[in-house]
């Protein structure tokens, strides 16, 4: 079985480096972005099966990266999950009608993160 | 700290409490009860042991194993038993009458997170309990704990722990940087002292029993006296939920594992006696 994949959408590579090295330890080979509209272009050549996003990026912002993506590739795929400062109530309900599968608020650890990617069925449950 | 001041202290813990300090936990104590220390002016846990022995010392008493029980906690915690749960409940509510809640108990709650859950599962099940209501008894030993859980709000970090977004979202109301548990869930929790020392027959009898990462702070005689009492209150066709690193083996012949699930336990069916 071939290696799973992540890609790691955010503008701050302090951030992706962080979120790497916790993805990585799950098991993921991951790939970056800096902002949607290079993660789109990224899935275009290679469908990763998990996304990690950021919501404010130059560009092309997060949700219209979810967006696009859920129009393109459908709604299952990539699992989308986003990781952002944006922590009201009504910004988490805008992701998830768009069609994303988690929403992590920042700061974020390895914990959460892995709480998270097991909720968006990406992991399984630790027994 | 003498040895003879830490036999005091771990005495004392373990009357009051079951848990058991071994020998190694003696920076634990210093941790813990470091703040208290410093707030009671006190040298050291020395200075404290003797103070605890001079007569009324009961409310320091009772700090000092508040500060030594561990609250660790998340929403859906270990996520299996809730996949149990899940099945369960709807079984359970066929087999009562009409009008009987279910009766759960969280034992040593903690923040909170257990019982929410469960009210959560419950609340997510829907039609299929025949509108069937969950009577949730929450109990600890740390009235802090109980404070916290019966106000039902969680940090951002805490709600990010075991708890699916789309819960989050249905569930609990933002407030600034914290969430709280919606009135819904809040209703069906009830929230009281209670230490498991104490014979648990007060509190009733019960169709589920969480009682899950409690049993490992105790030695043997305390976790069979536990398992005996819990097995007495449960129902015949109710379940204990133990923590992954529990069991009954040895302990109690009283409760059994389910088959082929882990950490979910029933009570011994009576064994025909031998004509």
């Amino acid at each position: 079985m071939s290696q799973r994949t992540c890609l790691v959408v955010d503008d701050s590579t302090v951030v992706r480096k962080a979120a790497r090295r916790i993805i990585e330890g799950f098991g993921f080979r991951v790939s970056e972005a800096k902002d949607g509209q290079e993660a789109l272009d990224a899935c275009r050549s290679a469908l990763p099966e998990a996304v990690l996003l950021d919501w404010n990026m130059p560009v092309m912002d997060g949700i219209t990266f979810l967006r696009a993506a859920r129009a393109e590739f459908g709604p299952d795929q990539p699992r989308i999950v986003l990781c952002t400062t944006e922590a009201e109530l009504s910004k988490i309900l805008e992701a998830l009608s768009a069609g994303a599968q988690e929403y992590v608020m920042k700061p974020f650890d390895a914990d959460i993160l892995r709480d998270k990617f097991t909720q968006a069925g990406l992991l399984e449950e630790a027994a | 700290m003498t040895p003879d001041s830490f036999n005091f202290l771990a005495g004392l813990v373990k009357a009051r409490s079951g848990i058991v300090l071994t020998a190694d936990k003696g920076y634990m104590l210093e941790t813990r009860l470091g703040p208290m220390l410093r707030r009671e002016s006190m040298q050291g846990l020395d200075a404290l042991a003797q103070r605890l022995r001079a007569p009324r010392a009961e409310a320091l008493a009772a700090e000092v194993v508040e500060a030594l029980t561990t609250n660790e906690s998340s929403f859906f915690r270990d996520g299996k038993p809730f996949e149990h749960l899940k099945k369960l409940l709807p079984k359970l509510a066929a087999a009562r009458p009409p009008g009987q809640p279910i009766r759960v108990w969280s034992a040593a709650c903690s923040s909170g997170q257990e019982a929410y859950s469960i009210a959560m599962t419950a609340a997510e099940l829907g039609p299929a309990l025949g509108g069937r209501k969950l009577d949730i008894l929450g109990t600890d030993i740390s009235r802090e704990m109980l404070d916290r859980a019966q106000e039902g709000v969680f940090t951002q970090f805490e709600v990010q722990r075991g708890l699916p977004v789309t819960m989050l979202v249905k569930h609990f109301k933002q407030e600034g940087q914290r969430w709280r548990v919606a009135p819904e869930l809040r209703a069906q929790v009830r929230w009281q002292f209670f230490n498991l020392m104490e014979d648990p027959r007060t509190l009733g009898r019960f169709d589920i029993i969480f009682c899950r990462n409690v049993l490992i702070y105790f030695d043997a005689p305390t976790k069979s006296r536990v398992l005996g009492s819990l097995a007495g209150m449960l129902a015949p066709d109710g379940v204990v939920y133990l923590g992954g690193a529990e069991t009954v083996l040895g302990l109690t012949e009283r409760l059994v594992p389910a088959p082929g699930e882990r950490g979910v336990y029933e009570p011994a069916r009576a064994t025909a006696k031998a004509g």
